[in-house]
């Protein structure tokens, strides 16, 4: 399994959002998004991460890109991380049934129980822009690499 | 560039921040004054005496103080004193509100008066900016991260091994 291929429609998923609504393929529609997959709530690396993207969050914003962090973890674990970290990046939950929008995005990996690091970016019309998946976890995409990918389109 | 880098590191400009003898291809490590790590780091390169460049990638959200002591060191820097501010940072790093910066370039026997106007002025925030943007083109995401010999690597150990 591999992360979705640039010009695939984004697939059907449902994701919970941090007030327990319906994330889905309908809220993707009408700007940019990219979801940001992460393998743990509370890892080092994830931290240093979202961090950064906070940093520039503004300068995505200037370019139409909503970005959301996506991983298996609970809302409640979710809320607390975003908390501790003193991020505004809204957390998405796939939660329950677990990793099922991860494995809709190819970025679940089965023996860890946990999405691989990757980046999704999809366009207003739905479809996969760009996407990027680490070799392994400790592998950190930067801003760079979202800024490289708003510029090309 | 790293693999994951858009862009290579900046050469060596004018106003950099160099420090130790030697190479004419020094380390360059972007880190952050709030950062135990690269406080580390920093403390371990003045060991080695070798020539490396300090540039700022203060990260606010994980460390709320980085970027007022990013300025401080640059304002202090206005005055001739940039590395001495650099080490006072580094040096006790519990202490990074504005009453202890004004103690710290006090102690430096600053002008208190010109280095808290330089330290909110617009061309220091836009010389911490430079550096702070060249690393996200490089593709740090974490600090302190050291690029040299063509290598990216990050941690207190970075550009040690």
């Amino acid at each position: 399994m591999s992360v979705v291929e640039p010009g695939t429609p984004a697939p059907d998923f449902k994701l919970r959002r941090e007030d327990y609504r319906r994330f889905t393929r309908e809220d993707l529609l009408g700007r940019t998004t990219v979801l940001v997959f992460y393998p743990f709530a509370f890892s080092a690396v994830c931290t240093d991460q979202l961090n950064l993207y906070e940093e520039v969050l503004d300068q995505f914003a200037a370019q139409g890109a909503t970005l959301y962090g996506v991983s298996c973890d609970s809302t409640e674990a979710q809320r607390a991380f975003k908390e501790k970290l003193g991020i505004t990046i809204e957390q998405l939950s796939d939660w329950e049934p677990k990793g099922a929008t991860c494995r809709a995005f190819g970025v679940y990996f089965e023996k860890g129980g946990m999405p691989t690091r990757a980046l999704v970016m999809i366009g207003p019309d739905g479809v996969v822009q760009w996407s990027w998946e680490g070799e392994h976890p400790g592998v950190l995409p930067g801003a760079n690499l979202i800024f490289d990918a708003l510029a090309a389109r | 560039m790293s693999d994951l880098g858009s862009a290579p590191v900046p050469p060596l400009a004018p106003d950099d921040h160099v420090r130790g003898e030697g190479s004419d291809a020094p380390r360059v490590v972007y880190a952050d004054y709030e950062c135990p790590y690269c406080a580390v780091l920093c403390h371990r390169l003045a060991g080695t005496g070798e020539r490396w460049v300090f540039r700022h990638f203060p990260v606010k959200s994980k460390h709320p103080r980085a970027w007022a002591a990013a300025c401080a060191a640059e304002a202090a820097g206005l005055q001739g004193r940039f590395w001495e501010m650099h080490d006072a940072l580094l040096a006790d790093q519990g202490r990074l509100e504005d009453p202890h910066l004004w103690a710290r370039a006090a102690a430096l026997g600053l002008d208190v008066d010109r280095f808290d106007a330089d330290r909110r002025s617009d061309a220091v925030a836009a010389r911490v900016q430079r550096d702070f943007e060249s690393g996200i083109r490089a593709g740090v995401v974490t600090t302190p991260t050291a690029f040299g010999d063509g290598t990216m690597q990050a941690g207190p150990d970075a550009a040690l091994s």
